[in-house]
């Protein structure tokens, strides 16, 4: 495949640049990377999860990490699925109302207790969850936590989904795109870091 | 038919980080080991990881299982150039403990364990958290973990500059940036798909 790599795009990495050079000495990491983001936003088969879900879901995990030329990215692809103005512009407002600091949350009580890190619980505005649909509004509060305070996670949250209307299947790909997205976000805004240190020779 | 979460009621969590081996209890429910499709199967990359609950859950959706699983083993197995296993695993096992994912920190625990052949350094990481004194090559590593693990990320300059005085590399960075951004995406679907159990 000749398609761009994501994280170099995400990371703003030049073709040839030093950084590039070392990215190329592990080509598996590389493709595999990409293979899986295709595998989640270029999916052979949507199966359980919408194209629009899947890049709704991924403009807010890049807006809660506050990246905007990650979020911008993925809003170009939601895009893509012509989403009404409306629905646009209620995703861009909870991205707003859900930024926080993470990672917080409790741990199983014990001894541990003592580094729990208090922090909100986010839930989609009242007044936006018509435009974004049940799906999503019980989705991306399950997302926020998964992005900001995923040692609060439980089983009653997955259960939340599937009162919702999501598949097991679809709790899979949804929760592997929000990790994976915790992943990409982070290889690509370290890159970016990197580049823009590099030593003088 | 509205599908329903699988709980374990009798199970009692680790309530500390511990190198001791755990197992998982996933809170869906994966694919019987027989009913997995070829597809499936092949998305294991591993056969035996067909006996992991974990797994089996994972080849839901076997394309980013695939993927995932060729990513991780890449980034940690690959030692042709870059990073010292040990250390991959060191920044494994920081990020786990910041994020709090106690299956995740007592498996790439004993990993750096045995790799690095340094198990009171380890033991002091899992039991005083990212702040413990690891010497400053190890406490430099977790630093940039802690600081990659945050949402906003907090990795900075500052992170390169204490990184390189500490004698690593650009190629030996980006495997401290891949190994610890890898295991935000490991503790996500550890922590939020299942439980941990111990063993014995």
């Amino acid at each position: 495949m000749s398609d761009p790599d994501v994280i170099d795009t995400l990371a703003g990495i030049e073709p040839d640049s030093p950084l590039a050079l070392i990215r190329d000495r592990k080509p598996v990491t590389r493709q595999q990377a990409q293979a899986s983001y295709r595998a989640l936003f270029e999916p052979a088969e949507p199966g359980d999860v919408t194209l629009q879900e899947r890049f709704a879901a991924a403009t807010f995990v890049a807006g809660l990490h506050a990246r905007d030329e990650i979020a911008a990215f993925y809003a170009a692809g939601l895009r893509r699925t012509a989403p009404s103005e409306d629905f646009v512009t209620a995703l861009s407002k909870e991205i707003a109302l859900g930024r926080a600091v993470g990672p917080y949350g409790a741990y199983p009580k014990g001894k541990l207790s003592a580094e729990d890190v208090a922090g909100p619980v986010y839930d989609v505005a009242e007044r936006h969850r018509t435009v974004l649909g049940t799906r999503l509004t019980v989705a991306m509060a399950h997302v926020h936590m998964l992005v900001f305070h995923p040692r609060d996670a439980s089983a009653a949250a997955l259960q939340t989904l599937l009162d919702a209307g999501w598949s097991n299947t679809g709790i899979v790909t949804l929760s592997q795109l929000v990790a994976f997205l915790a992943f990409q976000i982070r290889a690509a805004a370290g890159l970016r870091i990197l580049a823009a240190t590099r030593n003088v020779p | 038919m509205t599908e329903s979460v699988v709980t374990h009621p009798d199970n009692h969590e680790p309530a500390e980080f511990t190198l001791a081996l755990l197992d998982w209890l996933p809170w869906l429910a994966p694919p019987a080991e027989a009913a997995l499709t070829e597809r499936q199967r092949a998305s294991l990359v591993d056969a035996a990881r067909s006996k992991s609950a974990y797994f089996r859950l994972l080849a839901r959706d076997p394309d980013i299982l695939e993927a995932r699983t060729r990513t991780d083993k890449d980034i940690f197995y690959n030692t042709s150039s870059g990073l010292p296993r040990a250390e991959r695993e060191l920044a494994a096992a920081a990020t786990s403990r910041h994020n709090g994912c106690i299956y995740c920190a007592s498996v790439h625990a004993r990993h750096a364990i045995t790799y690095s052949k340094r198990p009171e350094d380890v033991r002091r990481l899992l039991d005083a958290g990212v702040s413990a004194d690891l010497g400053e090559r190890w406490n430099a590593i977790v630093a940039a973990a802690v600081a990659l693990a945050a949402t906003p990320i907090a990795f900075g300059p500052e992170h390169v500059t204490r990184l390189r005085a500490a004698e690593l590399d650009d190629a030996d960075i980006v495997d401290v940036i891949n190994g610890a951004a890898f295991f935000n995406w490991a503790n996500r679907l550890m922590l939020s798909l299942g439980e941990p159990v111990q063993v014995g």
